[in-house]
């Protein structure tokens, strides 16, 4: 394979917080300034440094919410007990300065030449690099048919509604809430499961390539049930997140 | 020089000095990273093999269960930034399965099922400091972490403890791996903060 990713030395820069935008109660997306960002692609992240007035610092990873050619941003959602997410959730405000290295990963991407079409399956905040992904293909142009299948707890927790409620064409939002729906609600109303991925899943002869983003069971599931329908395991790409208290 | 970020404060215990190594924290859970979908293979199909010493190796599962096996509690640290401590594992020396072949290479590219690979230098794998491990915290290793078996190298970051492993090629280079090929680091110290090419 054919590795993407830069291969030079990946420095620490300073960032700035620019405009900040609350997605969800829990959950906040991030404008950053980098000066000299390299540019990224569609589905890498960054690792963030946070230093204290002691000295101590902590670093985390998180994916990267922009479009290739968008300003650098973030969303995070806030683990109560974590340590960087309720700074970057609560505290950050425009001006605030932290470090960023990046952009990192290089499998979990989509080129759009890479074409279609594709199967986007986020679970909670696992949304956000497909949603990088979603906006590159506006902004290069793609008619690459994408079918995103988004699973939240309730309709308070989408993450980009407003952005997913007017979708471009040829990209179908599919959501389902797992917990709680509104009143007249008639979408799908439990967690995914093979029925769900049978109905929404693009028929394998249509060579789709998949993309699945979320909590390890999420991710267990979707990909279990997708090679379960046919998709061969390496047109299943996946990035998981534990809950791991950050 | 790094800026101070304004109302940034610790929140984290601090980790027990010398036992964490640089930009990580100490989780007690076992998050799960990997690429793909989890391959299922049957132990009937199973086997691990060693390729490019003079004689190709290979055990069934059978062969390599009855080989002598070792308990083992050790310290693990993820590139993504968690370390867990004092995890237990069992499993069968590399020192064991090495020594089954003649070969003079340098270098080992680790394959697993669903086709990950990860670059190590044999003497890494040898002196008592990695395992093919079978079993985690008493219990068969789960699918979702490995299971049957993964590569087991602690003293280098986790994503060289190869998931789903099945065998070892011999190599003369050091030929990058999965994640090496996308730009993490060849070797992958801990202790040096080796997590992406150049660090």
């Amino acid at each position: 394979m054919a590795g993407t990713a830069v291969r030079g030395r990946l420095t620490w820069q300073t960032a700035t917080v620019g405009l900040v935008t609350d997605e969800t109660p829990k959950v906040r997306t991030l404008r950053l300034e980098v000066p000299d960002w390299p540019g990224h692609e569609a589905g890498q992240h960054v690792d963030i440094r946070l230093t204290a007035d002691d000295g101590y610092q902590a670093e985390r990873a998180y994916s990267i919410a922009s479009a290739p050619g968008e300003p650098l941003a973030i969303t995070v959602e806030r683990l109560d007990d974590g340590e960087v997410s309720p700074y970057l959730t609560q505290e950050a405000q425009p001006g605030d300065q932290f470090e960023v290295r990046g952009p990192i990963g290089g499998y979990f991407v989509w080129e759009a030449g890479t074409g279609g079409p594709l199967l986007l399956a986020a679970g909670g905040s696992g949304v956000v690099p497909l949603r990088a992904i979603l906006r590159y293909r506006s902004l290069a142009g793609s008619s690459a048919p994408v079918r995103l299948l988004y699973s939240s707890r309730s309709w308070e927790d989408v993450i980009y509604s407003s952005e997913l409620d007017l979708p471009a064409d040829g990209v179908k939002v599919i959501h389902t809430l797992t917990r709680s729906q509104p009143p007249m609600w008639h979408g799908y109303a439990r967690r995914v499961d093979i029925r769900m991925l049978a109905e929404v899943a693009w028929p394998t002869a249509e060579r789709p390539l998949a993309y699945v983003c979320g909590p390890t069971s999420f991710v267990e599931s979707v990909a279990t049930g997708l090679v379960g329908l046919g998709y061969p395991a390496g047109r299943v790409k996946t990035e998981r997140f534990g809950a791991t208290g950050q | 020089m790094s800026p101070i970020s304004r109302g940034f404060r610790r929140k984290r215990e601090a980790a027990p000095a010398g036992r964490v190594p640089p930009g990580q924290y100490v989780t007690k859970d076992f998050p799960v990273l990997s690429a793909g979908p989890t391959p299922h293979t049957p132990l009937s199909e199973w086997s691990f093999s060693i390729a490019g010493g003079r004689e190709p190796k290979m055990w069934t599962w059978e062969q390599f269960r009855s080989l002598p096996s070792e308990n083992l509690t050790t310290d693990i640290h993820c590139v993504t930034r968690w370390s867990k401590l004092d995890t237990t594992w069992q499993g069968v020396s590399l020192d064991v399965l090495l020594a089954a072949v003649e070969y003079d290479a340098r270098y080992v590219l680790a394959f697993s099922d669903g086709g990950y690979t990860t670059n190590l230098p044999v003497a890494d794998l040898l002196g008592g400091k990695a395992w093919v491990a079978f079993e985690y915290g008493g219990g068969p290793l789960g699918a979702e972490h490995g299971g049957p078996a993964r590569l087991l190298v602690p003293h280098l970051y986790f994503w060289k403890s190869a998931k789903w492993v099945r065998g070892l090629r011999l190599r003369d280079t050091d030929e990058p791996g999965f994640w090496e090929n996308y730009g993490y680091h060849m070797y992958g110290d801990p202790w040096r903060e080796q997590r992406y090419a150049g660090d």
